[in-house]
């Protein structure tokens, strides 16, 4: 049996597990990254619209910083995020853009002077400064107050992840491509690296690490209609909770993409609508400003999503033979502007549709989108239960996201947690106390422990069926767990779930076959996926009450009374039904902005009992120091200290054309 | 989108290569599917069904189903595609689907297009050279022209799918051979102000017969490639400064340089 050692095990080759790899690498540290697919092939690349980061180059971005990018992300979370980790992120995403940029992303660029586009419906011509010419562009996005998604054309994640994996190529960091991993090695408070199985050879190997690393995004695919890639299927989360010990966060906290392609759910950029798209119904109708006139087609992405499905249920949806849809028509954006800036929109219209979007309006309806839940982490990326644990990017929940991230915020928040995570990586790999001394018999216990349940799986009595069983929680995740929820159906779920995860117990595989067997790989995964859709739906029963993305029909209101808190899941024992559940209370007395009305979407909410008291104090400090003439990076450091949160090296601040240093 | 409705449905015959390598008792042979097409239908969803319905063995490889991260690509009835954006009723009712040729195969349909595609990017070196390894994060980015990070983005669209080595004929003679997807790559980083390298670095890299002058100019890739590269003119440019300085450096004598296989085991 091979058994490896390195010092960083980072599970996962998209954009987040590669820049942590980079990172530890180039403070000294071996690291090892393992995928599923070769990490070009990562979902970091279905990133299309672009990166946020207040860099506030273009006009419409003039006077951007960290301060409006941190009261943005916080209102989209509905307070559900932590303000110091939001903190962090916004001031390193300008860092990691720059970074990007030098690293060769070909970034669109703003040529300066006159050019036309389209805002709320009306051609508007806008005059780029000279001083901004050549600098990296900003688009618009949803629940943002300043254009600040940077991109490349509606290919970033692509670009992105071609810079990244070439620089780690570059580092001669090894990827070992087309391996899984199957159990965290771990005894309940440190953990040792993994278990890994080879998806050519089917061999199981394990990986001994001093830190190890989950990076491996989404899981979309515990629901039929998702614009996740196939391979989102949440195996990370899953390595995490099986451990017994480490906790999920948040995982009812699920995000539908307002525009994926009716019916294949392949997404189409929020940059389509950020660019001047418009959503109709049946009638040709807009009516987003009916219902959301602050920012139309531009709120928050769990927001727009709720409009569009009551707009279906309002009768005036579109009527096809796969079921109801709305249209996205971006032809007042003009051919040029199609060909050029929504490129890949352009190619999936035309392939999946044979729609030319620059004549017709695109079939959308909201599909599953993005995992706001994850491996609960400190605000260094380390797992609070077991040592030597980290996580990073949409796996994690360190929590940047809360309830609902805004667009253009994962795929920043994937390299802005890689280049910070991958420091304090690296610090801990650096201190001697955390070397490791682990016997090679637990080791091979750990392997053998896993290699019988493979062959229970390929010998045993059972007789159920794994893809039947998938397609079950599919369906059931998609109509009861979805956009809409209620009581009744969120129990009936949990409990018809419990009876497919006892029945996954009994999982047969029909063709025990050599090498890399795609029969066995579902049943093991169905298996995980289950108990991961059991936290999710058991999460979603309990929380009563709506906040972002978890929108309850029977508790429709937020509640910071009762509910400003975050979400814990364990899997105790392996014969449980249920995660364990438990809270951890988000607290109104440090938080730089105060639970409030986010600006667009219902006005309606339950003041925490802190709340007034806090929110007097803020605006107390704001005044007094405002008459003191103080700068914004004095007040936020009155409000909340942050800094030294971040690793040394990420700590200054941004230069701006506005902001210019001396 | 296509409003048709069809009463009834074609019965496709798919004929696809099986093969096993890690199982001594498997042969290369191909397998007819039948399977009743659907409206819409992708070979994405065509082939899940059949190992759904039929063969959970059948080994092929889908990420994003988008047409976007390259991991699909098959002859699909003797041509080179991405599978999960080929609509079925563009084929006809019997078609064949085989594994890429060039790469290690996995089984059945799935090869190993990331481990060459690694080799290649050690051997074109694929990055970015750098002024200097410290960047200050925190000053304003370097300028760069619109028009020239636009052409910059066209040739880094390549998903390295493997379609352009697939449909080669030099590398069937020159299996070394780098090919349209590493022809490409050299003229993205050769356009690109941030990278420190000299076309006689680049000479290093494709200056030979296993590089740009190994090229017959059949321009297969050019015609299969599924994100519409310009890899004709581009092979063709770099054909021509390759040769510029081939000829500044004639006076030296040729010295035969350290060959890295493509294909190392």
């Amino acid at each position: 049996m091979k058994v490896i050692y390195t010092d960083v095990l980072v599970i996962g080759g998209g954009l987040a597990g590669l820049r942590l790899a980079v990172g530890a690498k180039r403070r000294g540290h071996d690291a090892i990254i393992l995928s599923l697919v070769p990490p070009k092939r990562s979902h970091s690349k279905a990133a299309q619209g672009g990166m946020q980061a207040s860099l506030g180059n273009v006009i419409k971005g003039q006077g951007d910083n960290e301060d409006i990018h941190f009261e943005d992300t916080v209102r989209g979370s509905d307070w559900g995020a932590d303000q110091d980790v939001v903190r962090m992120f916004v001031n390193t995403a300008p860092k990691a853009v720059r970074e990007l940029a030098a690293w060769g992303v070909p970034w669109s660029r703003i040529r300066q002077g006159d050019r036309q586009v389209i805002i709320n419906g009306e051609k508007v011509t806008i005059t780029e400064r000279g001083e901004a010419q050549g600098l990296v562009a900003q688009r618009d996005f949803g629940g943002t107050k300043k254009w600040r998604t940077c991109y490349v054309s509606d290919g970033t994640g692509h670009a992105m992840l071609n810079a990244v994996t070439d620089r780690a190529i570059a580092e001669s960091i090894p990827v070992h491509e087309r391996v899984e991993a199957l159990a965290l090695m771990h005894d309940g408070s440190r953990c040792y690296g993994a278990v890994v199985r080879d998806l050519m050879t089917g061999e199981l190997m394990a990986y001994v690490a001093k830190a190890t690393a989950i990076a491996t995004g989404g899981a979309g695919k515990l629901f039929r209609v998702t614009t996740n890639a196939v391979i989102c299927e949440g195996m990370g989360h899953a390595l995490a909770l099986e451990t017994g010990v480490a906790t999920l966060g948040n995982m009812e906290a699920v995000q539908f993409h307002p525009t994926g392609i009716f019916p294949a759910g392949i997404l189409v950029t929020e940059g389509c609508r950020g660019d001047g798209g418009l959503l109709r119904d049946v009638d040709g109708h807009r009516f987003m400003p009916d219902v959301e006139p602050e920012k139309k087609e531009l709120a928050s992405r769990d927001v727009v999503s709720r409009r569009m499905e009551e707009r279906i249920a309002q009768g005036k949806g579109v009527k096809s033979r796969f079921g109801e849809h709305l249209w996205l028509d971006i032809t007042l954006l003009g051919e040029h502007h199609i060909k050029h800036n929504l490129r890949e929109v352009y190619e999936i219209c035309h392939y999946f549709l044979g729609v030319d979007p620059v004549k017709e309006w695109i079939p959308v309806r909201p599909a599953q989108h993005y995992t706001m839940g994850g491996v609960r982490t400190d605000h260094t990326g380390q797992s609070r239960q077991l040592k030597g644990l980290f996580s990073a990017g949409e796996a994690a929940c360190w929590d940047m996201h809360g309830f609902n991230r805004l667009g253009g915020n994962s795929v920043a928040e994937t390299v802005v947690a890689g280049m910070i995570v991958g420091e304090f990586v690296a610090d801990f790999c650096e201190k001697p106390e955390n070397g490791i001394d682990i016997p090679t018999k637990v080791v091979y216990d750990f392997v053998r422990r896993e290699q019988s349940k493979l062959d229970a799986l390929c010998k045993g009595s059972g007789t159920e069926d794994a893809t039947a069983l998938r397609n079950r929680m599919q369906e059931i995740m998609t109509s009861k767990v979805g956009i809409f929820r209620r009581g009744q159906d969120l129990e009936d779920a949990v409990t018809e779930l419990e009876q497919l995860l006892i029945r996954s117990r009994s999982i047969r595989v029909r063709d025990a076959q050599p090498g890399a067997n795609p029969e066995l790989v579902t049943a093991y995964r169905t298996q995980r996926m289950l108990k991961l859709a059991l936290t999710i739906a058991h999460g979603a029963a309990t929380r009563k009450e709506s906040r972002g993305a978890h929108y309850r029909e029977d508790f429709p209101v937020r509640n910071d009374a009762e509910w400003l808190k975050r979400t814990l899941s364990s899997w105790k024992n392996e014969s449980d039904t249920l995660p364990t559940l438990s809270y951890e209370t988000l607290d109104v007395a440090k938080m730089e902005l105060p639970p409030g009305w986010r600006g667009y979407g219902a006005k309606n909410y339950v003041d925490n009992p802190a709340t007034p008291l806090r929110q007097a104090e803020v605006e107390r400090i704001r005044q007094d120091l405002a008459a003191k003439g103080a700068d914004r990076f004095t007040v936020q450091q009155a409000l909340m200290p942050y800094a030294d949160l971040l690793p040394d090296e990420l700590r200054g601040r941004n230069e701006r054309i506005d902001e210019r240093f001396a | 989108m296509n409003q048709d409705v069809k009463t009834k449905h074609r019965l496709l015959k798919i004929s696809i290569l099986r093969y096993n390598p890690k199982d001594p008792t498997s042969h290369p042979h191909m397998q007819v599917f039948e399977l009743e097409e659907s409206d819409s239908m992708t070979l994405f969803i065509a082939l899940n069904e059949l190992r759904d319905k039929q063969d959970p063995s059948l080994q092929f490889d889908f990420v994003c189903r988008a047409g976007i991260c390259g991991s699909c690509a098959m002859m699909i009835n003797g041509k080179p595609g991405l599978a999960c954006r080929t609509l079925t009723r563009d084929l006809p009712d019997e078609f064949s689907l085989a594994p890429l040729p060039a790469f290690e195969l996995i089984g059945d349909l799935s090869v190993n297009t990331g481990k060459w595609m690694r080799n290649m990017s050690e051997r074109m070196q694929t990055w970015v050279h750098l002024k200097s390894q410290e960047i200050d994060l925190t000053r304003i980015e370097e300028a760069m022209d619109p028009a020239l990070a636009e052409e910059i983005y066209l040739l880094d669209r390549c998903v390295e799918c493997g379609c352009c080595i697939a449909g080669c004929g030099t590398v069937r003679m020159r299996p070394d051979f780098v090919g349209g997807v590493a022809l490409n790559k050299i003229a993205r980083f050769r356009l690109d102000p941030r990278d420190t390298r000299t076309d006689a670095d680049f000479y290093e890299l494709v200056g030979d017969d296993n590089g740009v002058f190994g090229c017959m100019s059949l321009l297969a890739c050019h015609d299969f490639c599924p994100k519409d590269l310009p890899l004709r003119t581009q092979i063709a440019f770099v054909r021509r400064k390759m040769a510029e300085q081939g000829l500044k450096g004639g006076a030296e004598p040729a010295v035969p340089r350290k060959s890295i296989p493509i294909r190392a085991a």
